[in-house]
């Protein structure tokens, strides 16, 4: 990086240590540090930014790439064309709903459906962890008891549901049982409801966390004040802690807004490949070798997600929350 | 204002009482401090004054009613808190006008109201600062107006001095006994600082482990302490065995005067510091089994007694000035 600064640094430091300590321990000083005292914060930033340079910034320089590509059916041709793109909003400026618009738009209502379940319920058992348990213990407990979701493999997760929502499953046998329906429910499983079921079970979690840690800064002598001031309890709740959660649910939303959006394994499994997600357009495209397809599919998702959490942190100040 | 008898007890039924069979009556318009060491039950007392405790026993009467059981907000009650406790999310008007808001009052028609008692606290040129980038004193100010938006009937007051700077403090003592002469409504302030209570207070309580040790007005307490805790609390008194009866009196430093040691009837004492004060000086003795003695010379007193640390000294005090004292 800069290699300047680090010895300017050095130099102010010595400079400064010259007149007070003797000539000895400042260089003494030197000498053990021998690129001074500015690099240090940048020598313990290195193996991150490095891990995040590899891992992250080169992988998304080459997919930015790889989309200016073209590509037959048995090639990769290196180039700088906006085929890809153009293919992918063909027919969108014409008026006609195209292909990724109805893609995209399938996804953000799942994304949307999802958010709707997650924050509230997320919500409300940040509250009762925050407000109405007590003791550290049970709180560290009842934490653990969230994360169950987690302790399974995906696949084993996906496919237990089938015994749960199929048409033999518990739910329809137990609903056909006690007289609730006449035939069994087959919107259950393999359907928009099944894959937003699968998100909530998994992604609850992301929005309890920072909403939790939101909620446990508030000082109760607020909600004391708020009753002083004669708010009711459903008052407080609004004038008081949704606001003040506000950025743990902005929090959240980010968390599971890019899963979804990003998501193609649940969205496959849990909608019996018969609905629409940016993600399983971008596996298509990819299982199909078309690699400049998928790279333009994927940087117009990234500049999606990025919006939405522009517009998220727009909201709430992110920074002072982490 | 009243408490009957009122107990509070936390935790285990069994637990020692926080406030103990306590009986008070506080004057309409009155300005009433509590005083007492930490732990003594004060801000307990205030608290389930303002509903944000129930009593184990007895009741509390307001303007006649018994309010024992009324949450806060129906009690004509509003209280300050000791952190000011402001919406960190709501501007200083937002913050004055929640009281009114939670009653479903007009945005007009609160921000008015709210506006008037930003006024009345000097604070109208903050209105829009949120909490955060106000100072102590001024979060104050909007603490102040925040309680008073509601016209209650008595303001009840959580160490409001206690985190201000010593100049800051003064002057907020004289905004409160202001207030309390303008508004007309009771003042109940609750202080570990007997300057406060003397300097504020049209009523002192001096509490003690949930009873009450002492209550009058300010001279009332200061000047005629009836028990040596009470004397050394209000500070400003020598504790002294009682020569004719077995009990102990109290004399106030500056009424307490150096004679030569052994002289009749005198305290023998041994001088361990002076301090010139300015006005006088302060002199801090050793004897009758304490170290914490004090006499307070004026220039006079200083020039005919001129005590150095480490001289041995007689303590006399004029038989009017001496106050028997109850046994603790």
């Amino acid at each position: 990086m800069s290699s300047s600064r680090p010895d300017a640094g050095g130099a102010a430091v010595l400079g400064a240590a010259a007149p007070s300590a003797p000539a000895a321990r400042a260089g003494a000083r030197t000498r053990r540090r021998p690129s001074g005292p500015g690099a240090a914060p940048y020598l313990q930033a290195a193996p991150l930014a490095l891990v995040l340079l590899l891992f992250l910034v080169l992988p998304l320089l080459v997919t930015a790439a790889v989309s200016l590509w073209d590509y037959t059916e048995f090639t990769l041709v290196p180039d700088a064309t906006l085929r890809n793109y153009r293919e992918m909003f063909e027919g969108c400026l014409s008026g006609g709903a195209c292909g990724t618009l109805r893609t995209y738009l399938s996804t953000l209502r799942l994304c949307a459906l999802t958010l709707a379940v997650t924050l509230p319920l997320g919500f409300a058992v940040a509250y009762f962890l925050a407000f109405h348990v007590r003791s550290d213990g049970a709180r560290t407990a009842l934490f653990l008891v969230c994360t169950a979701p987690f302790l399974t493999s995906n696949v084993i997760r996906m496919i237990s549901w089938i015994p749960l929502l199929g048409r033999e499953g518990v739910v329809n046998r137990t609903l056909l049982g006690v007289g609730a329906v006449e035939r069994p429910l087959d919107w259950l499983l393999y359907s928009e409801f099944a894959v937003v079921l699968a998100f909530v079970h998994l992604y609850t979690l992301f929005v309890v966390v920072p909403v939790f840690n939101s909620l446990m800064r508030i000082d109760l002598r607020l909600i004391e004040a708020a009753r002083d001031a004669g708010a009711s309890s459903p008052q407080i709740l609004l004038h008081v802690v949704l606001p003040l959660a506000k950025p743990g649910l902005a929090i959240g939303a980010i968390f599971v807004g890019t899963l979804v959006m990003g998501d193609f394994v649940t969205v496959g499994v849990m909608g019996g490949q018969q609905i629409a997600s940016v993600g399983k357009a971008i596996q298509t495209h990819a299982a199909y070798l078309q690699f400049p397809a998928a790279a333009a599919q994927s940087v117009v998702l990234l500049a999606v997600v990025l919006m939405m959490i522009a517009a998220l942190t727009r909201l709430v100040d992110v920074r002072r929350e982490l | 204002m009243e408490f009957a008898a009122v107990t509070k007890r936390f935790g285990v039924a069994a637990g020692a009482a926080a406030v103990d069979a306590l009986d008070l009556r506080i004057p309409a318009g009155a300005y009433c401090c509590l005083l007492g060491p930490s732990g003594c039950g004060k801000t307990t007392t205030l608290r389930m004054l303002a509903g944000h405790e129930a009593p184990t026993e007895g009741d509390i009467v307001l303007d006649g009613a018994n309010v024992t059981d009324l949450p806060p907000a129906r009690r004509g009650t509003a209280m300050m808190f000791q952190s000011y406790a402001l919406f960190p999310h709501l501007s200083a008007l937002d913050n004055a006008a929640f009281g009114l808001r939670m009653r479903g009052a007009g945005k007009a028609e609160r921000r008015a109201r709210a506006r008037e008692m930003l006024a009345l606290v000097h604070m109208e040129a903050f209105e829009n600062r949120l909490p955060a980038q106000l100072s102590g004193g001024q979060q104050q100010r909007v603490a102040l107006a925040r309680a008073l938006v509601t016209n209650p009937s008595a303001l009840l007051l959580d160490e409001p001095l206690s985190a201000l700077d010593p100049f800051l403090r003064g002057r907020v003592r004289a905004e409160l006994k202001r207030l309390n002469r303008e508004l007309g409504i009771t003042f109940v302030h609750v202080t570990h600082s007997q300057d406060e209570a003397l300097a504020l207070a049209d009523l002192v309580v001096l509490m003690r482990a949930g009873r009450i040790e002492q209550q009058g007005t300010p001279e009332d307490v200061f000047d005629r302490p009836r028990t040596a805790f009470a004397a050394r609390f209000m500070g400003g008194h020598n504790v002294f065995p009682d020569a004719g009866g077995g009990g102990r009196v109290a004399v106030r430093s500056d009424l307490t005067r150096l004679a030569p040691p052994g002289s009749p009837g005198a305290l023998d004492a041994v001088v361990r510091a002076v301090e010139y004060t300015g006005t006088g000086f302060a002199l801090t003795l050793a004897g009758a089994g304490t170290d914490e003695l004090t006499v307070l010379q004026d220039e006079t007193e200083r020039r005919a007694h001129p005590a150095a640390p480490g001289d041995r000294v007689g303590l006399t005090w004029a038989e009017a000035d001496a106050r028997r004292l109850a046994a603790d």
